[in-house]
């Protein structure tokens, strides 16, 4: 119990992971929360690859850790600028009025 | 023992501030929270030995993303109160579909472990060398073998600052100044139409560039310098 392996990070981060999942479902209007919540779901995926970078002595988890990290700030950016052309455009930011396109 | 009940206390509130991002009733508290999880995460991955990946979360989500999300949070004009709406009728859902995911991944977690020869199956096995720091030998091998997984993640952020600069950019007309092309050749005075008469000389037309060290009278200096000097050579025909 008091020693930290492989098991407690992995514990954490499928905590981590399903209260992201969680959120996506809690807040299905606030797409800024579900943004929130989808950086909650990356930050549990580079917890596991830390995790495992360090339970297995091998680097090549933290490398991979890094290029999530990178796809998860571009994502961001994207994702706000396009919550910020909708609201200039809509004046709400509702998932749910987002059916211009009737799919 | 110190570093046990240290992991502890990070999960704790980790998890704790995870939460109350999810369930914030206001996105400004929201983004708070997801601050003070990205901060703990970062110390999480420090006792995992990933020193660079924790003070680049700390930079790069914490300095970065987490300060993007609230300028919108606090820029967009949001009536949050009816985004909150529908939070009961959605709580059910969601609290059925992630108990399911966290049985799954406990079930998958409580029955696994490693194969015994497992090790002989990774191809290229980068083992930690304790003699090199963290940040240099993630450098060695980022500037080494995945070099090119380095400059595509590059060109991915160059093409998401792009992006993001074309989508949110709102070009007003006043505040740029642009060339146009069709209304500059329009302009009276640009383009003189003469009328050339066949075999004269260029001298008896007047389109003669003037010997410059001479100077010419001054009435007709001044006439010529006040209103339209450099349209001497055009312009001499009709003088």
């Amino acid at each position: 119990m008091l020693s930290i392996g492989l098991g407690h990070y992995l514990t954490v981060s499928a905590i981590l992971f399903v209260l992201g999942v969680f959120g996506i479902f809690l807040n299905r209007k606030n797409i800024i929360v579900i943004l929130m919540s989808l950086e909650l779901i990356l930050l549990a995926v580079n917890l596991n690859m830390v995790a495992f970078s360090a339970a297995l002595q091998d680097l090549t988890g933290q490398i991979f850790a890094l290029f999530v990290l990178t796809v998860a700030a571009a994502e961001a950016a994207i994702g706000l600028a396009i919550v910020v052309i909708y609201f200039r455009n809509r004046g709400s930011i509702e998932v749910e009025d987002v059916s211009t396109l009737k799919g | 023992m110190i570093a046990a009940l240290a992991f502890y206390v990070f999960a704790a509130i980790l998890i704790a501030s995870a939460v109350m991002v999810v369930t914030s009733r206001n996105p400004v508290h929201s983004v708070l929270f997801l601050i003070l999880a990205f901060f703990n995460a970062a110390a999480l991955f420090l006792m995992a030995g990933a020193e660079f990946l924790a003070l680049i979360l700390v930079i790069v989500y914490v300095g970065a993303v987490a300060v993007l999300f609230l300028f919108i949070v606090m820029m967009l004009d949001i009536d949050f109160v009816q985004l909150r709406q529908g939070l009961q009728r959605y709580a059910p859902i969601g609290a059925v579909i992630g108990a399911i995911l966290f049985l799954e991944l406990l079930f998958v977690f409580g029955s696994w472990q490693f194969a015994p020869d497992v090790a002989m199956l990774r191809l290229n096995a980068v083992p930690i060398d304790p003699a090199l720091s963290n940040t240099e030998a993630l450098g060695r091998l980022v500037y080494t073998d995945y070099i090119l997984l380095f400059q595509i993640a590059g060109l991915i952020l160059l093409v998401a600052m792009i992006g993001a600069i074309v989508l949110t950019l709102r070009d007003k007309p006043a505040n740029s100044k642009r060339q146009d092309i069709a209304v500059q050749l329009a302009r009276a005075e640009a383009v003189a139409l003469t009328k050339v008469p066949a075999r004269t000389g260029l001298d008896k037309l007047g389109i003669v560039r003037r010997k410059l060290p001479e100077p010419p009278k001054p009435k007709k200096v001044a006439h010529e310098a006040h209103g339209h000097g450099h349209h001497d050579q055009e312009e001499g025909g009709h003088h």
